[in-house]
């Protein structure tokens, strides 16, 4: 399993050396063995909320960093490592700061602790825009500290000192490892982390560079570090049956006769919350025994009689009549007005309407949901691969009644997340069961359960209809959007936000909204909203683009110069998604920043230079999402009975001054752009009777090695702070693939899934 | 029912009911936890591991068939963690969340032994794996270098 070791410094009895400032927290303590440990409160929520949050006397530390007199340094990552390299990118900030080298760095996964570290989540790409600083300040505090150490011990003055490799040195060449001043260093007084000396960006020597991942070997080798890998001793296996119409209730269960089938110890029907959340604890039958296969063997005998509520006659089909139907009815809202949208188009030389629609999609993380619990003595122990394990606790402890005390949350490395592990439902379950079976039990989903109990990416549609003038500009902008939600509110991750490019850059511009209620339950999913809004509209400027008979790239380009001066940002609606910029992003648009990602992806996949054959066609796009600017371009093959075979993607990404680790960075990019085509291309969920119609990977297809393709990635460096890299690429490629095979083909997609469109041609 | 096969050069007897697959007789009755679940239904093949040296998803094969098989599992593609697939893996950093690796190197391998030099077609008709985290790109550097390491006999 992941190491998970408890950051307090309990074992410290020596001397401790701290600056008590709560803003500016930072504390060094001997520990046993000689060595010497650096804690610091990192503020990561902003300062307002953490301090208030965090009662007078029981505010603590959150970032350590443990030097030991051998010269190994130990650095715990807090973060839970899902696949986005966390583990690596966050401890590389603190190691070049503290100026050692980082194959002597030890990355240790750190426990969940509310108390201690306020925040502890993987999602919006977060991690990156929330750290930097945190994270640079405590390792610059803790050399400062090594090199008053040193300096105090040599008598001379600091300034005459320097640091490389884990080494102070002196002008007259005196040189004294970090190992040797725990325990020296252990009595200077802490430094001020808001003033501390950072290094010169130039002087990096570990930011920048290529570091692989820490647990590549123990991966590569099948050593046991995921959710699903845990083992206790006399642990029993479980498997939870839900009603497949989503909050459907267990009217009765023929538990006996399952409790009578080989290696079942214990079924028992779980009556859920109420009301009902849809996001905790739902009704259903727990089958728990000796191994999972006859968990799951049992499980194929269940007889359950369901009360399948309210939503059992929602369907696909019928969402999409009534979105119709509200697409001719006057929005039930404006989100946004400016100009004289209906005098505009009236204007128009040329103007296009197109309907535009993406499906609900599934996460799909690779490795099915699962959790480890243990309940003994009132006290719950849980191991789970979760991204948000804060909420997770919080929901256990709301579920279950017991405090959150009373739980200990072990952050398993995550086979993948994708948004999906933000919804801790798995995790609440697991719990619930171990509170009724006196060993500890591990309850493992099915892939079934999986695709058919997660919280979609949200289905949405645009009617938009929009006007260029005789010069070709455009003019008029109209997007009609229906989405799910009630009153006000979007459902979750459905929402569109009012200031949402190409808001801002047409004079004549509405934003209108309608919602239908929706039974189906919703989440983030990467790079949330984005992922369709991005195909929607990008694509729609495609056809404008086509229309007023511009370049592609040239019609962006003289859109992105065409921005109103700045007005105060507008108040997102309840359930809106972070578009126009996503969590820690800048509130207003820098239409700089896209320009230069937009011509610089022309000039790398040297658009417009080639001549391609009939069936092969380049599209270009480009979305702003959470604090990154992505520009792309799509090369796509399309046979004449219409089988598309993506050739390349080009990817320019601005994501500010610095790239942390690069090897990563692109891996990442690579891994969004193409996760993007293996949803464009074939992804769908349908809902029929309440229910998911889609199973398992054979009908709901993820994307395989003959569907990859190269992905040039490059990144373009601005003076901006650095932002994360784990969702911005994902939202242009979709477009960008559309708008090749328009090229390609003369036929514009405007549905999603493409595998539903004849792309057949002639 | 009883069996007995060879895990990694071990011989080794379970008793578990006759459709167990064999990927759940590797994980919860050996301990063998480097085979993965990814679908049960053979697509994703996160599970696969060796059956008498030819790849097998692992969830699709019952323990009634497995009577003196050999098998080998991710734990066994080499004593020490460094078949030219693992360093290569390493050395291009192939994973993200890494959950399908074992898989993936699981199938390359089974590739490198009957097409020691294999082209981007063959990988595309061998490499049926899913990576959610889609690191396909090098996946088939990886499988490359790999095939190059071992050429060089190092």
């Amino acid at each position: 399993m992941t190491t998970s070791i408890k950051p307090s410094g309990g074992n410290a009895p020596g001397r401790t050396s701290s600056n008590l400032d709560r803003r500016n927290f930072f504390k060094v303590s001997s520990i046993i063995g000689g060595g010497i440990m650096f804690s610091a409160y990192i503020d990561t929520l902003g300062a307002a909320t953490a301090w208030a949050a965090a009662p007078a006397g029981e505010f603590t530390a959150n970032a350590f960093v443990k030097i030991f007199p051998d010269g190994t340094v130990q650095i715990v990552a807090k973060n839970p490592e899902i696949g986005q390299g966390v583990k690596n990118m966050l401890p590389m900030i603190i190691a070049d700061e503290l100026d050692v080298e980082w194959k002597s760095v030890k990355v240790e996964q750190g426990l969940f602790d509310m108390r201690v570290f306020q925040n502890q989540g993987a999602g919006g790409s977060t991690a990156t825009p929330s750290n930097w600083m945190p994270m640079r300040r405590v390792g610059a505090a803790a050399r400062a500290m090594l090199v008053t150490a040193a300096a105090n011990s040599w008598k001379v003055p600091e300034s005459e000192c320097s640091t490389s490799a884990g080494v102070v040195s002196h002008t007259s060449g005196k040189k004294i490892k970090y190992g040797d001043l725990c325990a020296l260093a252990a009595s200077v007084p802490a430094p001020d982390l808001a003033t501390v000396k950072l290094k010169d960006p130039k002087d990096f020597k570990i930011i920048g560079t290529s570091q692989k991942g820490v647990d590549n070997h123990l991966v590569v080798t099948g050593k046991p570090l995921y959710g699903i890998d845990m083992t206790l001793p006399g642990m029993l296996y479980a498997c939870f049956h839900k009603c497949p119409v989503f909050g459907g209730k267990v009217v009765s269960a023929n538990v006996d006769e399952i409790k009578a089938m080989p290696g079942i110890k214990h079924a028992f029907v779980v009556d859920g919350l109420t009301p009902l959340q849809l996001t905790s604890l739902v009704s259903g039958v727990a089958i728990v025994g000796d191994s999972w296969w006859q968990v799951q063997t049992a499980r194929k005998k269940l007889n359950v009689t369901w009360d399948e509520g309210p939503t059992a006659t929602q369907s696909s089909v019928g969402f999409a009549a009534k979105s119709l139907e509200l697409s001719k009815q006057p929005s039930q809202r404006s989100l946004r007005k400016d100009g004289d949208f209906d005098g505009a188009l009236k204007s128009a030389a040329k103007t296009v309407e197109a309907a535009y629609f993406y499906p609900f999609i599934s996460h799909a993380p690779l490795e099915p949901q699962n959790t480890t619990a243990h309940f003994k003595d009132g006290k719950l122990e849980i191991w789970s691969p979760t991204q948000q394990p804060q909420s997770g606790s919080r929901q256990v402890a709301a579920a279950l009644g017991i405090p959150e005390t009373d739980l200990t949350i072990h952050i398993s490395r995550s086979g993948g997340g994708f948004g999906r592990r933000l919804s801790n439902d798995y995790m609440i379950e697991a719990a619930y069961i171990a509170t009724k079976v006196p060993v500890p039990v591990k309850l493992l989903w099915t892939r079934e359960d999986d695709i058919q109990h997660d919280f979609y990416r949200p289905a949405g549609w645009h009617y938009f209809s929009g006007g260029v003038d005789a010069a070709g500009k455009l003019i008029a902008w109209r997007d009609h959007f229906v989405s799910f939600g009630e009153g006000n509110a979007f459902a979750s991750s459905a929402g569109l936000n009012g200031g949402e490019f190409p808001a801002g850059f047409i004079p004549n511009l509405a934003l209108d909204a309608s919602v239908m209620p929706l039974g189906v339950p919703t989440g983030a999913m990467r790079a949330p909203g984005s992922n369709g809004i991005a195909f929607a509209i990008q694509g729609f400027i495609d056809e404008l683009a086509h229309a007023a008979g511009k370049d592609p790239v040239q019609f962006r380009l003289d859109l992105l110069a065409n921005q109103a001066p700045a007005t105060p940002p507008a108040a997102p609606p309840p359930g809106a998604t972070p578009g126009g910029g996503g969590r820690g992003g800048p509130q207003r648009y820098d239409a700089a920043r896209a320009t230069g990602v937009v011509k610089a992806v022309a000039e790398r996949s040297g658009w417009g230079k080639t001549k391609l054959p009939k069936g092969t066609g380049m599209g270009v796009a480009f979305h702003f999402s959470h604090a990154g600017y992505f520009a792309e371009v799509v090369q796509a093959t399309v046979s004449k009975d219409g089988a598309v075979k993506v050739d390349k993607v080009w990817v320019v990404g601005d994501i500010g001054s610095q790239i942390i680790n690069p090897i990563h960075a692109e891996n990442q990019t690579q891994g969004g752009a193409l996760d993007g085509i293996a949803a464009a291309l074939g992804q769908e969920i349908t809902i029929d009777k309440g229910r998911v119609v889609q199973t398992n990977f054979n009908n709901f297809p993820l994307l395989r090695m003959k569907q990859s393709c190269p992905v040039d990635v490059s990144f373009l460096k601005t003076d901006n702070p650095p932002t994360g890299l784990g969702e911005p690429s994902l939202p242009p490629v979709i477009p960008a693939l559309c708008s090749a095979i328009f090229a390609a083909t003369g036929k514009r997609v405007r549905t999603l899934p493409i595998s539903k469109m004849d792309l057949s041609w002639s | 029912m009883t069996v007995t096969f060879k895990v990694n050069g071990k011989s080794s007897t379970v008793d578990v009911a006759d459709d167990t697959p064999l990927l759940w007789v590797l994980r919860d009755h050996l301990d063998l936890k480097g085979t993965k679940f990814g679908c049960g239904v053979g697509q994703c093949g996160a599970c696969t591991v060796h059956v008498n040296g030819t790849p097998t998803r692992s969830c699709q094969r019952r323990a009634s068939t497995l009577s003196g098989v050999e098998i080998t599992t991710i734990e066994g593609l080499s004593p020490d963690g460094t078949h030219p697939l693992q360093r290569a893996w390493e050395e291009l950093d192939v994973p993200q969340c890494g959950y399908c690796q074992a898989g993936q190197l699981m199938a390359a391998s089974a590739l490198l032994k009957k097409t020691p030099k294999p082209t981007d077609d063959d990988i595309d008709q061998t490499m049926t794996n899913i990576c959610r985290c889609t690191t396909y790109i090098r996946i088939r550097a990886a499988i490359h270098r790999a095939a190059q390491l071992a050429g060089a006999g190092s």
